[in-house]
């Protein structure tokens, strides 16, 4: 309707079409404003009330059965005996071996495409495959975790191990770190860079004693980030075979292992109301884990922005 | 420089080693790169593996059963492989979702671009990423355990797995992402474009709907395509929610299983090696992986193809 104020009509045009052209209708026009401006603002607070029911929720159900026993127990067939011990050992063997494995290898191949890789059909190989893996489902990754990890590499990795797990998160993750060291190392000024050449430096001098430890900060939030991701990793997890009833903790690579959203899968889908309890008391201590995570990432994040020049 | 300056600096020091140098480049760039490189033998893994079972699969079950049977029991006496069972449950689901998401999502995109202060944006920002960040097991349990208590009340016939709780929460899960993407492309319409609207007399809400919406329209259509593409493999919440009961049809009342559902199903029992139920899993994984494949790269195209370029 709008559109046709700019032109006259015909002289020949429908009368009513011509005195509707033309009204302004200020009244009507200012209350749609005002209604669309309520949905907007209307939709951005459903969300904040759906964050704020769902964290409650959570809070309100689990809160009674989280305590110090319920830490340290293993799990049991009884929800009052039960705990999140193995689990909790799990997640963080997991976690640990992931920043392992992820941490070196994405930098690395962040910092091959963002400094070395001259503009061929390699690196445009590699830079649309990373896009396409950050698309693939969880779930088809853990089937690449059961075929390969579980399957064929099982004289190394002894099946359903927490090795075989941590591998198959890594890979998940993998295409989150490269894009966040690739944009870390972008933020850093040329100027650095040129200074370092201008030096006589190689390349991978001034990468590795000047471009690096500047983009540090932000490579670390970035791989923060995604350790947040796979720590609630689930469905992979279920495929490549974690166990859900495990009462030792991890001793070695190849052990076999559960993990907290694990766990807590297991005690939501029993029907009983006392296993959802201790379910949501899981669920805190994983979003408790979760939080302290991205209050880490943020705190860094804020320090590197305040540094920058 | 003169000689007096090396005195307190080691000899070595003016000696740069230019060969060795140059040396630890090149393994450091060979190592490197090979890093690159696991994304590609990642790929091959995974179009490897599936495509190797599919196979094998396809030798036992021919593809006319798989894409024409009504009904999916793998795991019974009588087999039977209707795999658009499993893909009108995902179907199903993902609608719900963006129907949640799309509204949602584009609305506070809006919101936070065009009304929102940038103090209360600053807020509002964690708020939708903290959302985005919340486990999926979490949101599942959510699903089951509240939402769909919760809209029994008003939906006496809703049973406890449905598709509908499961629908609705994965919405407010790929919510943050239709948002965050769209807010994206919603900024980055030129500032010119809004002022000529305004010039003319448009109203705010017409500027939006009229100009900076159509403007903006490749990066909106494309962040709704990722999102259903999220919400097709997404796992925990369906099936903790939607139940594990593979029916044909689109009922949301009741409980279906989507082809996510049923991997975790068969992996969470032990399927040995070389069974019909191992093969079954990685026929259902590339079905999915092959809608989600298909959805991400229409989102890459439609972006490619509708910019609107402005310089």
């Amino acid at each position: 309707m709008e559109r046709n104020i700019s032109s006259r009509p015909p002289e020949n045009a429908p009368k009513a079409a011509r005195e509707s052209n033309f009204a302004v209708n200020l009244n009507r026009r200012y209350m749609m404003d005002r209604i669309f401006k309520a949905a907007a603002w209307g939709a951005t607070i459903i969300s904040v009330i759906i964050l704020s029911w769902l964290l409650l929720t959570i809070l309100m159900d689990g809160l009674g059965t989280l305590n110090w026993n319920f830490i340290t127990s293993f799990p049991s067939r009884k929800a009052e005996r039960a705990g999140i011990i193995a689990a909790l050992a799990g997640t963080v063997w997991l976690m640990g071996l992931v920043a392992l494995f992820a941490f070196p290898i994405g930098v690395g191949a962040g910092i091959y495409l963002e400094e070395f890789a001259e503009d061929n059909w390699f690196t445009q190989f590699v830079e649309i495959n990373i896009g396409n893996l950050a698309g693939v489902p969880s779930i088809i990754y853990g089937l690449l975790g059961l075929a390969v990890f579980v399957r064929i590499m099982e004289p190394i990795t002894g099946g359903r191990s927490v090795l075989s797990g941590s591998l198959t998160i890594s890979l998940l993750i993998l295409p989150i770190v490269i894009v966040a060291t690739r944009e870390a190392l972008r933020a850093i000024p040329d100027s650095l860079r040129l200074a370092g050449y201008a030096l006589g430096a190689t390349r991978w001098q001034v990468v590795r004693s000047h471009v690096l430890p500047a983009a540090l900060p932000g490579i670390l939030t970035g791989m923060i980030l995604a350790l947040s991701r796979a720590i609630g990793e689930t469905a992979s997890l279920i495929a490549v075979g974690a166990a859900v009833f495990i009462s030792f903790l991890p001793e070695g690579l190849n052990s076999q292992f559960t993990a907290m959203p694990i766990q807590i899968y297991n005690w939501i889908s029993r029907p009983q109301d006392e296993f959802h309890y201790i379910a949501a008391s899981g669920i805190i201590v994983l979003m408790a884990a979760l939080l302290v995570m991205n209050g880490l990432a943020i705190y860094l994040r804020n320090r590197f922005q305040q540094e920058k020049l | 420089m003169t000689a007096d300056v090396t005195g307190d600096i080691a000899p070595g020091s003016w000696n740069p080693k230019r060969d060795r140098a140059k040396m630890v480049q090149i393994i450091v760039k060979i190592i490197f790169g090979a890093f690159a490189a696991i994304s590609i033998f990642t790929t091959i893994g995974i179009l490897g593996t599936l495509i190797f079972e599919t196979i094998a699969f396809f030798q036992e079950v021919s593809i006319i059963r798989f894409l024409t049977e009504t009904r999916w029991t793998p795991l019974f006496a009588s087999k039977q492989f209707g795999i658009f069972v499993l893909i009108s449950a995902t179907v199903m689901i993902a609608v719900i979702s963006v129907l949640v998401a799309l509204p949602l999502g584009l609305l506070s995109a809006v919101c936070l671009s065009e009304y929102a202060t940038p103090r209360v944006r600053k807020i509002l920002k964690p708020i939708l990423e903290i959302l985005a960040g919340v486990p999926t097991v979490v949101y599942g349990y959510f699903a089951l355990l509240t939402v769909t208590p919760f809209l029994q009340t008003f939906l006496p016939n809703l049973q406890g797995f449905n598709a509908l709780s499961a629908g609705l929460v994965l919405g407010v899960m790929i919510t943050p992402l239709v948002a965050s993407l769209s807010e994206d492309a919603l900024y980055s319409v030129p500032r010119s474009l809004k002022d000529g609207a305004y010039a003319l007399g448009a109203t705010k809400r017409e500027t939006v709907v009229s100009v900076i919406l159509p403007a903006a329209v490749s990066g909106i259509v494309s962040s709704l395509i990722l999102a259903i593409s999220r919400a097709v493999g997404e796992t925990m919440i369906v099936t903790l929610a939607a139940g594990a009961n593979p029916t044909l049809g689109f009922n949301p009342f009741v409980p279906v299983m989507t082809m996510t559902a049923f991997i975790v199903q068969i992996t969470a029992g032990d399927a040995p090696h070389g069974t019909t139920a191992y093969k079954t899993l990685f026929a259902v994984g590339m079905t999915l992986f092959l809608m989600t494949f298909a959805l991400n790269i229409f989102s890459f195209w439609f972006v490619r193809r509708f910019r609107e370029k402005y310089d």
